[in-house]
């Protein structure tokens, strides 16, 4: 076996991989997309937000953490993978409080832009309402987890980028949340910077700048003038 | 040191010492901490961070993961009522009410005076027993009204726990039917000899030989798990006895705890000799503490005898120690990736598979996990042979497996079986009638109705990690389903979203059709749910998660057809009921008070 002729199929694509790279990894330097939230490819898998999930040899897996095989046959743009990433979207808008109208993000969020990607048209399911906090205490940023999807990017950033540990989760399920490195656990009173990688990870609305509110205006953002499938990750534009 | 951090030095500091002030042994730092504090204070986290050095947003994590750390004061009695739907049957709920009534709390919160708080937690493997509580994370069984009414009354005169009246604490075994395992009579010692004799591989070879595979429920052929580790190339080898027995209706782990704990220590001995190991951890879970003592006095006796220790029984090569780690409240912990972080002192998120722990376990080294059984069957192996133990049970499954029987029947307790006893025969010998069903290896197993009596237990038929709850024709099966998916909506670990959500949103449906609001879309919403946890879930909790569900909806169909009322689609939500608490606020209960009842079938 030639180590440089290794291949896989994705959706009936030639993708060629190097040892130790995992589905999505390949994908995406391929120039393919597959719909994902948690991973970032600046960063080691984490394989939580199941929304790579592929069928790889007819078994299904997260794209992210699946290492990629010779020969390996995989299927990701199908109806019953995208269904099936529609429903772990819905779960996703529920469990929070996700009002994009009114969310800065808007346009530039991955989870709304996932969401228009895979023909979401409602919620479906109950919304849970959660009740969490919105903390403004920081000078520069405002931290808003009623967006949160708990991908840990901002966690994973934090550690292993700015080696600040500013982030990490608490509680379990239904009530895992994320939390900040300080006594009072106000974002305000850690050392949380604006230049922090963890500042820049956020594919949804919850680490945002303040006082740049509609510098660019809805209909010009990353996902209004393209798909998201379209656009190259990851994604890096001020709002 | 600050101020405020002062005063939790003074019980935290030796608590640090003797853990070597070792991120690692975080959980059972933060444990023992609580055991002095009552809860973990936010002062107590900023000297543990300074002096651990290490992020306190970590440590919070850690304490925000396990039930039974707490963040914030709890009483200073904690009474947790078991509620495993074993517990459900014998009247817990009315008992925790009554205790609520007398103590004037609600359950869920703390009283106003600060003295106790009562709340339910996940079965605690007294099923045998029940009903049961924790008081202060110590276990009572048999409750009644009036052992209600007397610790109640002990509470309220602040007596200390440890002053309560002893009978309270007694835990039976209930050994019903003794096997060639809990009828061995083993010798401390014999197996390590016979293996010192044999040599390590030839151990290996009757481990193999006798086709044992793991107890825990998987079913992994053991002596295949210990061949892998100890061809793994690593800086260090481990041995992890997994005690967490989490698994609603499972008690067996706590019997051979208790009564058989040189057996299980000898094979986790035995298999650190074969795979090269120097030390061996046992995760005891935290419901079971109350054996950590008598366990500590046979772990010092085997040092004192030689079994463990430096240069065991004179093998001047041979040197291997076991320390007991507590959980605290997780079930997933059971789960052996998350039972490994959790050893390592972090939240217990099982981990990305592969790689597996015989390669990439404790600290990234090759480690063995076994349940408690397994090591127990192993030391019985070595002492006798494997053509001998792959002779009992049937073909795929060889040996013996302890059951854990409790529900509606009149002899609640273990029995040892070989592999291939039919249902049939488990209820005619524990003495059960006017059977409706079994849930066989917990909610994450399967529900057998009586047409399906005549099947067996093996690996092949019903594999089983041990538990065996019966209900007879007076259960309603939908209750039953309902309880175990709150269970498993409450041990969600959180990792990843279809759990993480879509137990929350099972549990939620399950609820509407309790509230008399379903529906056959609610049905084809629940299989729905099922597809996306069973095919897209991070582990096993995610994957089972549905199958009580499934399975009762399949077997006891009439049980959801008398909550399917309506025949189109009616929301979750009842406004009018919505408006109690304004009712309730404002003193009105007159007509115009309530909506018209828009939803009432026609």
């Amino acid at each position: 076996m030639n180590p440089d002729k290794q291949t896989f199929t994705l959706d009936g694509k030639t993708i060629p991989f190097c040892n130790g790279q995992t589905i999505i990894q390949a994908a995406m330097d391929a120039g393919e997309y597959i719909p994902h939230l948690c991973f970032n490819p600046e960063f080691k898998p984490h394989g939580s937000c199941k929304l790579c999930t592929v069928k790889a040899d007819g078994r299904t897996t997260a794209s992210c953490t699946q290492f990629a095989q010779d020969g390996m046959v995989v299927e990701s743009n199908t109806k019953e993978i995208n269904d099936e990433r529609r429903v772990l979207l819905q779960m996703l808008f529920v469990e929070g409080n996700h009002f994009c109208p009114s969310c800065e993000k808007s346009g530039n969020c991955q989870l709304q832009a996932t969401a228009y990607e895979l023909n979401m048209m409602s919620p479906h399911f109950d919304q849970f309402f959660p009740d969490r906090p919105l903390d403004a205490s920081h000078p520069e940023y405002f931290l808003d987890l009623n967006r949160c999807i708990l991908c840990s990017l901002c966690v994973r950033a934090s550690r292993d980028v700015d080696g600040k540990n500013v982030f990490a989760l608490s509680g379990r399920g239904i009530k895992s949340h994320v939390i900040v490195n300080a006594q009072s656990g106000q974002l305000g009173d850690t050392d949380f910077a604006g230049d922090d990688k963890a500042a820049q990870v956020c594919p949804v609305g919850v680490i945002l700048k303040k006082r740049v509110g509609f510098s660019v205006p809805i209909g010009k953002r990353s996902f209004d003038e393209q798909p998201i499938s379209a656009t190259p990750h990851p994604v890096v534009k001020e709002a | 040191m600050t101020i405020q951090t002062r005063s939790h030095a003074g019980y935290l500091d030796p608590i640090l010492v003797k853990h070597q002030h070792n991120p690692n042994n975080l959980l059972q730092i933060l444990i023992e901490a609580q055991q002095h504090y009552g809860h973990i204070h936010t002062d107590a986290i900023a000297h543990l961070s300074e002096q651990l050095q290490f992020p306190r947003s970590k440590i919070e994590g850690v304490v925000g993961f396990y039930s039974f750390l707490y963040l914030k004061p709890q009483g200073e009695y904690r009474v947790l009522f078991s509620d495993n739907i074993t517990d459900r049957m014998l009247g817990n709920m009315d008992l925790m009410e009554r205790m609520c009534a007398q103590l004037w709390v609600e359950s869920g919160k703390v009283s106003e005076d600060g003295l106790l708080s009562i709340n339910t937690t996940s079965c605690t493997g007294m099923c045998d027993q029940g009903p049961a509580l924790l008081v202060n994370n110590i276990a009572i069984n048999h409750l009644s009204p009036e052992r209600v009414n007397a610790i109640s009354e002990l509470i309220r005169e602040r007596v200390p726990v440890s002053s309560w009246p002893a009978e309270f604490f007694a835990i039976q075994d209930n050994i019903r039917r003794k096997d060639i395992l809990l009828d061995s009579h083993f010798q401390p010692g014999s197996a390590l000899s016979v293996l010192f004799r044999s040599g390590a591989q030839r151990g290996l070879d009757e481990i193999k030989a006798s086709r044992l595979r793991g107890r825990g429920g998987a079913g992994f052929s053991t002596g295949m798990k210990w061949e892998f580790c100890r061809d793994a190339v690593g800086d260090a080898h481990y041995v992890v006895c997994n005690a967490d027995e989490g698994e609603p209706g499972t008690f067996k782990d706590r019997v051979l705890l208790n009564g058989y704990a040189d057996m299980v220590f000898e094979g986790m001995t035995a298999c650190a000799r074969i795979i090269g190991a120097k030390k061996g951890f046992l995760y005891l879970r935290g419901e079971y503490v109350y054996l950590r003592e008598h366990l500590q006095a046979v772990l010092q006796r085997r040092r004192q005898q030689s079994l463990l220790g430096q240069c065991i029984l004179g093998n001047d090569d041979f040197s291997f120690d076991i320390e007991i780690h507590l959980g605290a409240g997780a079930y997933i912990c059971g789960e052996e990736s998350a039972l490994i972080e959790s050893l390592e002192g972090k939240r217990g998120t099982p981990r990305n598979r592969p790689p597996f722990p015989v390669t990439n376990g404790y600290l990234d080294q090759p480690t063995v996990v076994n349940n408690v059984e397994t090591f127990a069957a192993a030391s019985l192996i070595l002492l006798n042979d494997g053509a001998w133990y792959a002779g009992i049970g049937t073909a795929t499954s060889s040996g013996t497996k302890i059951l854990s029987v409790s529900g509606d029947c009149q002899r609640p307790g273990l029995y040892e079986y070989p592999f291939g006893v039919t249902v049939a025969e488990v209820l005619e010998d524990c003495g059960a009638r006017n059977t409706q069903a079994v849930q066989i290896s917990g909610p994450s197993g399967m529900c057998i109705s009586q047409a399906e009596f005549g099947r067996r237990i093996a690996f092949d038929d019903i594999p089983t990690a041990g538990a065996f709850m019966i209900f007879d024709q007076r259960r309603d099966m939908f209750e039953v389903a309902r309880n175990f998916v709150r269970f498993f909506a409450h041990e969600s670990c959180g990792f990843c979203t279809p759990c993480r959500v879509g137990t929350s949103l099972l549990s939620n449906m399950m609820d509407k059709l309790a509230n008399g609001h379903g529906s056959p879309y609610d049905f084809s919403e629940i299989e729905k749910l099922n597809v996306i946890l069973q095919s897209t879930s991070h582990c096993g909790l995610g994957h089972s998660a549905c199958n009580p569900v499934l399975d009762t909806i399949k077997k006891f169909r009439s049980a959801y057809e008398k909550r399917m009322i309506h025949e189109d689609f009616v929301p979750a939500f009842d406004l009018d009921f919505a408006l109690t608490q304004a009712r309730q606020m404002t003193g009105r209960d007159d007509s115009s008070a309530h909506l018209e009842r828009l939803n009432e079938p026609r």
